[in-house]
């Protein structure tokens, strides 16, 4: 798989189709697995876990349903390939920085990813643009059962598919969408938000998972139980409680367009403004005014730039991407000139795209 | 406890280990917020459950604190103090603390999802597998010897077939 020919599409979390995909960007779902006959990963010498990487590699290079994956040998890659992989959301931070024998297999849509050795010996991903929980379950749902035709999963009747976690127990689904929230942000009522997500057993992280913080206001909304409750249900739930997220973000945008509609304006102008012509810029600012400027993109407050435009910026200016975009290494305040230049000649050819 | 910073009621509890060296912080909300701890920190997810799992145990009988899994070697002290299990038959081995530590976790014990379709076929062969056995105790306490050696047959040729 050529890593360096990715880079000219956005990737499928930002690919900006499917339906709500103005606030929610993404759905995936999550699934964690274990072979019933070798310690979890944490546990298992390197030795068992490099028999492991063999014998899941040889299996999954062999699966009858499904697309093509490609495999990717991710303790052989550079620490910059692996970021890269990171920031499309193909491998978790987890693997990325683990050591000992493992890989990944990764379709290429990018709809796909599956990650062996990482905390379970099995963690498998199916990634769709927009709210599109049902057709995600089905893939998934498919490829589990045509890996579970060649290998013995570490199942009991009791506690279902067993995991190196606890919290992962029983159906080891994580199910998640990717919002971008950045009216109820502004209006100061996302806290709300979360302690109400938090109530009703839902759990809100970052952009890029465990570990992270919200940033350009992505928030990355997924169920918390595992057990006790059938996948069906988990999902169901899930696609009850999101449509009220949408609700009020789309309500706070109202309120916004209609209040401040002048500071609102003012801001979004700013944030492409200051993007268009800074000199330095730190990924974190980057991330935070392309914010402003896809909202201000939704309600049709820039004339200069689409959405998918707006996307492929998000992803682009990643440190790892645009590494791989100028085509070497960079260090930071290097990276920070070299991302306000990429940033100043993208905008400035699609405004003059569009005019 | 108090907030370190104020005297107010401490709300806030953060540790934070760089290096080996245990740094702790115990603040109000407001201070907290106002230091901007937790958003300047990259909220170590993993972290906070390994502490989180590790109080939900609470303190182990004498029994389970010398319990170890004869699989995988794992003690339950481990476990507790890391978090992860070593090998799937710890559902099992540390069966009595997981049961509790589940039901905070996820307020259920059972699970009532997907079923892996050969799970089911391995069920139903453990079942007939047995049935099987009941059969065979049942012919020698008969003294059906003959109707035994075939089922002891049947059996040792399931089993190998497994």
């Amino acid at each position: 798989m050529n890593l360096d020919s990715m880079t000219k599409i956005p990737g499928e979390w930002l690919r900006g189709v499917g339906p709500e995909a103005d606030i929610v960007t993404s759905s995936r779902i999550r699934l964690a697995r274990n072979l019933s006959s070798y310690p979890f990963s944490n546990r298992a010498s390197t030795h068992q876990k490099a028999e492991i990487e063999q014998s899941l590699r040889d299996k999954l290079q062999k699966l009858d349903a499904g697309p093509k994956l490609e495999h990717l040998h991710v303790s052989s890659l550079s620490s910059l390939d692996r970021q890269f992989l990171v920031e499309r959301q193909l491998i978790s931070r987890e693997l990325a920085n683990s050591d000992g024998p493992r890989s990944a297999f990764v379709s290429e849509t990018e709809t796909i990813s599956i990650m062996i050795n990482e905390e379970d010996h099995l963690r498998m991903q199916v990634m769709r643009s927009g709210f599109s929980l049902d057709d995600a379950w089905t893939d998934i749902d498919t490829l589990d059962d045509a890996i579970e035709q060649k290998v013995n999963y570490a199942f009991s009747d009791e506690f279902g598919y067993l995991t190196a976690c606890p919290t992962n127990v029983g159906t080891g689904m994580r199910a998640s969408v990717m919002m971008h929230l950045p009216a109820l942000v502004l209006t100061k009522q996302i806290e709300k938000v979360f302690r109400a997500l938090q109530k009703i057993n839902l759990a809100v992280r970052g952009l890029y998972g465990e570990g992270s913080r919200a940033s350009g206001d992505f928030y990355q909304i997924s169920n918390q139980v595992t057990l006790g409750k059938s996948e069906t249900q988990i999902l169901g739930e899930i696609r009850e409680d999101i449509p009220q997220i949408i609700t009020y973000e789309r309500q706070a945008r109202d309120t916004l367009s209609r209040d401040s509609r002048q500071a609102l304006q003012d801001r979004v102008s700013r944030a492409y403004g200051t993007l268009s012509s800074a000199t330095m810029m730190t990924s974190e600012e980057t991330m935070d005014l392309l914010s402003s400027v896809r909202l201000g993109v939704n309600l049709g407050l820039l004339d200069d730039l689409n959405i998918h435009a707006v996307n492929d910026l998000f992803i682009s200016t990643q440190p790892a991407h645009l590494q791989k975009i100028m085509g070497s290494p960079l260090d930071g305040e290097e990276r920070n000139s070299a991302r306000a230049k990429f940033l100043r000649s993208r905008l400035r050819e699609l405004g003059s795209n569009l005019n | 406890m108090k907030c370190q910073s104020c005297g107010e009621p401490a709300t806030v509890h953060f540790t934070n280990i760089v290096g080996g060296k245990k740094q702790e912080w115990h603040l109000c909300r407001e201070c907290s917020e106002k230091q901007q701890l937790l958003k300047n920190q990259e909220l170590n997810l993993s972290a906070i459950l390994q502490t989180v799992i590790g109080q939900q145990l609470g303190n182990p009988t004498d029994e389970l604190a010398r319990l170890t899994c004869p699989a995988c070697g794992i003690k339950y002290m481990e476990f507790k103090a890391g978090g992860r299990l070593g090998c799937p038959q710890d559902y099992k081995v540390f069966q009595s603390a997981l049961e509790p530590l589940l039901m905070r976790i996820h307020r259920a014990q059972r699970h009532v999802g997907k079923i892996p379709p050969h799970a089911v076929a391995d069920a139903a062969r453990q079942l007939e597998l047995m049935t099987l056995r009941q059969q065979l105790r049942h012919a020698v306490d008969e003294e059906h010897y003959e109707e035994a050696a075939q089922l002891r047959d049947l059996i040792r040729a399931k089993e190998a077939n497994g």
